[in-house]
C-alpha cells in the first residue's frame, strides 16, 4: 500500500465509522427525535403515558370553543383517522385556526389533553391571497393545510 | 500522472492565487446584479402568503442562508479530505477559507428561522430535529475554527481541524433529511418537493435568483478569502511581492 492509498483508506474509514455510529445513535433515539404523536399514535398507546408529550394534528374544522371570560379555549385534533379533545388556557400563535397544523405539548387526563403550550405548524405551501380564494371557490380540497403526519414528508 | 498536471499546476500558490482573483469579478458582479432583483423581487414585487402575510417574506434570505450553511460545510469536509489524502495546502487553504462564511450564513439561518418562528409558530426555538441538527451544524464549524486556531503550527492545524471537518460531514445529509424522517415542527422542503415547487411563479422567481445570488456572493468572498489565506501561508516567498512591486501581472 502507497502512503496516499493508505491516508484513502483513513479517510473511508473515518467516513464509514462515524456514519455508522450516527446511524445507530439515530436508530436509538428515534422516538426522541419525533417532535411530536399523532392522534392515532395516541391511540394506540405509543406516547408515554403518565408524561408529558406533544400531540400534532389538525384542528377540527368547528371544534374551537371559548369560554366566555377568560383565555380557556378548547378544540380537537385530528389526523383523519382518530382525534383527540384538547383544553388549553393561554396565547394562541397567529397561524392557530380552524382546518390548521398544530403542535400542543401537555398530557392526557381523562382521554382529554391538557396543553400548557400550543404552537402553530405551517405546510410547506406558498400562495398569494387572491390565489386561495378562488382555489377555495373551485377546488376547496387544495387550499385545506396540510396536516402533520409521520407518512406524509 | 502526466494527465493530472494541470491541477496541480492550479494547486502551485502563485496559479491559484491569480486564478481566484481573476474569478473573483465574474462572481462578484452576478452576485450582486442578482441580489438586488432577486431581494427586490422577493421584498417587494412579490404577493404575500395567504395564510403568513408579509411574515413569509423572510424565506428570500432564510432559505439561501439555510442552502449556504449547508454547501458550505460540504465544501469544507470535502476539501478537508482531499487535503488530507493528497497532502494538498490549497485544499486545506480553501477549507479554511469558507469554514467562517459557512459558519456566518449557518448563524443568519438561525437568527431568521427564530424571528420568524415567533409568530408564526408562537415559539423562537423548538428542540425538533431539524433546528437541533442545524445548531449542531454552526457548532461543528465554530469547532472546527477553534481547534484550528489552537495550533501554531500550520500543518498540524491543517491535519487535525480536516479530521473534525470530516467528521461532522455526516451531519449535513442528516439536516436536509430531519424534515422527512421525523415529525418535526419544521415544514418540508417547499422547492425541492415531491410534485415540484409549492409556490407560484410569481414567489420563486424571486427566490431562485436570490438562491443564485446569495451563492455567487458565497463564492465571490471564498475567493477573497482564498487569497488572504494563500498570501498568509506564504509569508516568506517572494514572488507575489515582486508582482506587486514591479507591477508584473501575477500568472
Amino acid at each position: 500500500m502507497t502512503p496516499r492509498q493508505r491516508r484513502i483508506t483513513w479517510v473511508v474509514a473515518i467516513l464509514a465509522g462515524v456514519g455508522l455510529a450516527a446511524l445507530v445513535a439515530v436508530k436509538a433515539f428515534d422516538n426522541n427525535l419525533l417532535y411530536f404523536f399523532d392522534p392515532s399514535q395516541v391511540q394506540a398507546g405509543l406516547a408515554p403515558k403518565g408524561k408529558s408529550f406533544r400531540i400534532g394534528g389538525m384542528v377540527t374544522k368547528g371544534s374551537v370553543m371559548r369560554a366566555p371570560g377568560s383565555l380557556e379555549v378548547r378544540f380537537v385534533v385530528t389526523d383523519f383517522a382518530h382525534s383527540v379533545p384538547v383544553r388549553y388556557t393561554g396565547l394562541l400563535p397567529d397561524l392557530f385556526r380552524e382546518g390548521q397544523g398544530v403542535i400542543a405539548h401537555g398530557r392526557l387526563q381523562n382521554g382529554e389533553f391538557m396543553a400548557d403550550e400550543v404552537l402553530a405548524k405551517h405546510d410547506e405551501k406558498y400562495m398569494p391571497p387572491e390565489v386561495a380564494q378562488s382555489l377555495k371557490a373551485s377546488a376547496p380540497a387544495l387550499v385545506t393545510p396540510y396536516a402533520p403526519s409521520r407518512d406524509t414528508p | 500522472m502526466t494527465r493530472l498536471t494541470w491541477f496541480y499546476r492550479l494547486a502551485s500558490p502563485p496559479t491559484s492565487y491569480a486564478t481566484a482573483g481573476r474569478l473573483l469579478p465574474w462572481f462578484a458582479v452576478p452576485a450582486f446584479l442578482l441580489l438586488a432583483v432577486g431581494l427586490y423581487g422577493g421584498l417587494v414585487l412579490a404577493p404575500k402568503d395567504y395564510q403568513q402575510g408579509d411574515a413569509f417574506r423572510i424565506i428570500y434570505v432564510h432559505a439561501p442562508s439555510a442552502w449556504l450553511s449547508l454547501l458550505g460545510y460540504s465544501v469544507l469536509g470535502v476539501s478537508a479530505g482531499i487535503g488530507l489524502i493528497w497532502r494538498m495546502k490549497l485544499a486545506h487553504a480553501l477549507a479554511a477559507a469558507v469554514a467562517p462564511i459557512g459558519a456566518s450564513f449557518t448563524f443568519l439561518c438561525l437568527v431568521t428561522g427564530a424571528l420568524w418562528g415567533r409568530p408564526m409558530w408562537g415559539a423562537y426555538w423548538a428542540w425538533d430535529a431539524r433546528l437541533t441538527s442545524e445548531l449542531i451544524l454552526l457548532f461543528m464549524y465554530l469547532g472546527y475554527l477553534a481547534l484550528r486556531s489552537s495550533y501554531d503550527d500550520l500543518q498540524r492545524a491543517d491535519r487535525a481541524s480536516a479530521v473534525l471537518a470530516l467528521v461532522g460531514l455526516v451531519n449535513v445529509p442528516i439536516i436536509h433529511f430531519s424534515v422527512n424522517w421525523w415529525n418535526s415542527l419544521h415544514q418540508g422542503s417547499t422547492v425541492l418537493r415531491a410534485g415540484g415547487p409549492a409556490m407560484p411563479a410569481a414567489m420563486l422567481i424571486p427566490l431562485l435568483e436570490s438562491f443564485a445570488g446569495f451563492t455567487l456572493l458565497f463564492a465571490a468572498i471564498a475567493c477573497i478569502r482564498l487569497q488572504a489565506e494563500i498570501l498568509n501561508r506564504e509569508r516568506r516567498p517572494t514572488w507575489w511581492m515582486d508582482s506587486a512591486i514591479k507591477g508584473v501581472p501575477h500568472d
